[in-house]
């Protein structure tokens, strides 16, 4: 009788009468996530940075020595309705001594358009790529693989739409397709009435066992690039800036593999990842020199291809140990050879590599500190970089992707 | 013609046998939640456990294989109170499924429909790994399982209101076995109350709360951080001052530092199965709480 009643009373106390659909507890302000990002950098060797076959743009860089500040960033989302999920994430950082505030990613998405249509409309990482949709803050290294660097200036971001579809199938599949922009680098030119650049994307993936998950994507970007900048030419005291330009097709097809392991799926005490892209860009157009008097222009027929291939090892809770290996390769032709190199797309007979370690301890999920050690030959000249670096997010607890 | 026919009236009760064999799919983060769902569920649907009493709940990465379950789900069914912030919102915003977002009948979390403990009153990240809305661990307490039983059937009705029948009549059938075992569990365990015992982590204040159980300590010094020598030797001195029975943790979680406490202070360590799977022989709700007990009793 007595148990009886303990029984009784738990029905009584809980609150399931009104059997409320009411799923947070979270008030109506908005998910805020700050991440904090400092290095300091060291390289062997002084001299400026290039990559030899691509014209470099966007963020593209080896990083800086010393003391200095990572991308700082400011995130904002939530669910806007039932309906809308939206987000806006600003990047503040320091270029040559002037604080600039750049907006990362706005954009609204779809929650419940139903039969595993996701649309997507705003500023977005393309989901290109395996990498390309991370933030920067996320990945396993300090900076970003080569090939992602010479073809994206570190990662693809645009203005636009994107639609996908999760097939109803057992394992996973998802199909999409972004129109965009194509204002930013690599796409270059606000031409094409603002609809410049378009992509398709397949992804497959799923599970071995319960210790293993794996996911394959096929991706193929295209644009009809006008007038893309690439870093300036000052030929000295007087003489006037040169800025090699290009114009016309590209067309970049990628594929990316991610292998996790864990035992018995629990990630939490030890894991493995292993992950590998290869992306290549073929082109064909014109590249001129921005400039010059009288314009200096040659045709161009560029192929550029690269890929890197990663490992990173969770060997106990709080610390991984990570290597990767990077190379690119490009066969880039034109009427004006000369004009090439000066553009920075003459190979140089040179093959771009570079080996990366790293070593990672996250005092929680919130923190971690990270050191980095690159043997890079990018260029010429051989480089031994090294970082040491620290993020950290303060406010909302962002989910993990895959 | 007549194959024709007899085509037609086999095509006719295929579609027309359909509804009676409504398939609701349900996705369960946990393997509690899979194994409350069969038993009231029964036939009429069928359930996949997200995660297995292997992993940890709190840390689980939104596998591609996830998205493609939940994608097809009817029904999610989570512990809530924040233990899966870090992979469900992502599984629910990849899934493009409007059935099972936060808001509609077919997501249900378990945590909210109970009263909760250790919910804190002021809350910042240099207290570990705490969750706002309270401990979610709720599925250790027999009686707030009941409860939470009874608004599933409310939900299965909502979702699948032909079989509104068949549920209720499961959930009668459960009820009462459920009643009758919790009366025996409790009986069984009265060698248990107020026994001082050390945790891993706070998985487990629900249980004690049922039985009378005194939580001496946790080994992790603050919720979701790893075991610190300092912190050991602290709870060496609290142990020798005011000992403890046993130290209990999960198949998910690294005995290591149990077992090192358990050398400095002579206390035996306990692996419990946790949720159903923990062990082969906790096949579903029942087994657990009476393996449990066992266990526990086993070590005093």
């Amino acid at each position: 009788m007595k148990t009886n009643s303990i029984v009784t009373g738990a029905i009584v106390f809980a609150c399931f009468t009104s059997a409320p659909f009411a799923a947070k507890q979270s008030s109506f302000n908005p998910d805020i996530s700050l991440t904090l990002d400092g290095r300091i950098g060291a390289y062997s060797n002084d001299s400026d940075y290039e990559l030899p076959g691509f014209m470099l743009g966007g963020e593209a860089s080896r990083g800086e020595q010393g003391f200095n500040l990572g991308h700082n960033e400011l995130s904002i989302s939530a669910n806007i309705d039932d309906m809308f999920f939206g987000k806006l994430t600003t990047a503040i950082a320091e270029h040559e001594g002037q604080t600039e505030v750049e907006l990362e990613e706005a954009y609204i998405e779809t929650l419940a358009a139903g039969n595993g249509i996701t649309a997507k409309a705003g500023r977005f990482f393309s989901d290109i790529g395996y990498l390309n949709n991370q933030h920067g803050h996320a990945w396993d290294f300090t900076d970003a693989p080569l090939i992602y660097r010479g073809l994206f200036g570190d990662q693809l971001i645009d203005d636009g739409l994107q639609v996908s579809w999760l097939v109803p199938t057992d394992m996973y599949f998802k199909v999409g397709v972004e129109a965009t922009r194509g204002e930013r680098f690599p796409a270059g030119g606000g031409a094409n009435d603002g609809n410049g650049a378009q992509a398709v994307f397949a992804k497959f993936g799923g599970d071995v066992g319960v210790s293993h998950a794996w996911q394959l994507g096929f991706s193929h970007w295209r644009a009809d690039i006008e007038g893309r900048a690439s870093g300036s030419h000052d030929h000295g005291a007087g003489a006037a800036v040169e800025v090699p330009t290009y114009t016309g097709e590209s067309q970049v097809s990628g594929v990316d593999f991610v292998w996790k392991w864990s035992p018995n799926g629990n990630s939490s005490q030890q894991s493995l990842k292993i992950q590998a892209e290869y992306f290549v860009r073929n082109e064909d157009g014109d590249v001129a020199l921005a400039g010059s008097d009288p314009l200096e222009l040659t045709t161009y027929q560029g192929k550029q291809s690269g890929w890197y291939l990663q490992s990173i090892y969770k060997f106990m809770p709080r610390w991984r140990v990570g290597y990767r290996y990077d190379r690119l390769n490009s066969d880039n032709q034109g009427s004006d050879a000369v004009l090439l190199t000066e553009a920075g797309l003459d190979n140089e007979g040179h093959t771009p590599e570079r080996s990366t370690l790293m070593l990672d301890y996250s005092r929680s999920e919130f923190s971690r500190i990270r050191f980095q050690m690159a043997k890079d030959d990018s260029y010429e000249d051989s480089d031994t970089l090294f970082f040491i670096q620290y993020i950290v997010t303060l406010g909302a607890h962002g989910a993990h992707s895959f | 013609m007549k194959f024709l026919i007899r085509s037609f009236s086999v095509l006719a009760m295929l579609l027309t046998s359909a509804p009676l064999l409504a398939n609701i799919n349900v996705f369960a983060c946990e393997p509690e939640w899979a194994s409350l769902t069969d038993e009231l569920g029964g036939d009429r649907i069928s359930s996949y456990a997200a995660t297995t009493a292997f992993q940890d709940p709190h840390h689980i990465e939104a596998r591609p294989s996830l998205i493609a379950r939940i994608r097809r789900a009817d029904l999610v069914i989570c512990s809530g109170a924040e233990l899966e912030t870090g992979w469900l919102p992502m599984l629910q915003r990849r899934a493009g499924n409007s059935k099972i977002m936060p808001g509609k009948p077919g997501y249900f979390e378990a945590a909210v429909m109970v009263d909760r403990l250790d919910v804190p009153a002021d809350i910042d990240r240099s207290m570990g790994d705490v969750h706002a809305s309270g401990n979610p661990h709720v599925h250790l307490d027999p009686r707030r399982l009941q409860v939470i039983a009874k608004a599933l059937l409310a939900r299965l009705i909502v979702i699948d209101p032909q079989g509104a029948d068949y549920y209720r009549s499961r959930f009668t059938n459960f009820s009462q076995r459920w009643q009758q075992a919790i009366r025996q569990w409790q009986h069984q365990a009265k060698a248990l109350k107020d026994s001082r015992i050390v945790v891993h982590h706070r998985d487990w204040v629900y249980l004690f709360d049922w039985l009378g159980i005194e939580l001496a300590a946790a080994l992790e010094p603050k919720p979701g951080l790893p075991t610190t020598a300092g912190h050991l030797h602290s709870l060496k001195q609290t142990l020798t001052e005011n000992p403890a029975k046993m130290i209990v943790h999960t198949a998910y979680q690294n005995p290591r530092a149990a077992k090192r406490l358990s050398q400095i202070t002579n206390t035996p360590v306990v692996e419990l199965p946790y949720t159903v799977g923990g062990t082969e022989q906790v096949k579903d709700l029942f087994d657990l709480f009476t393996l449990t007990i066992e266990k526990l009793k086993g070590a005093l």
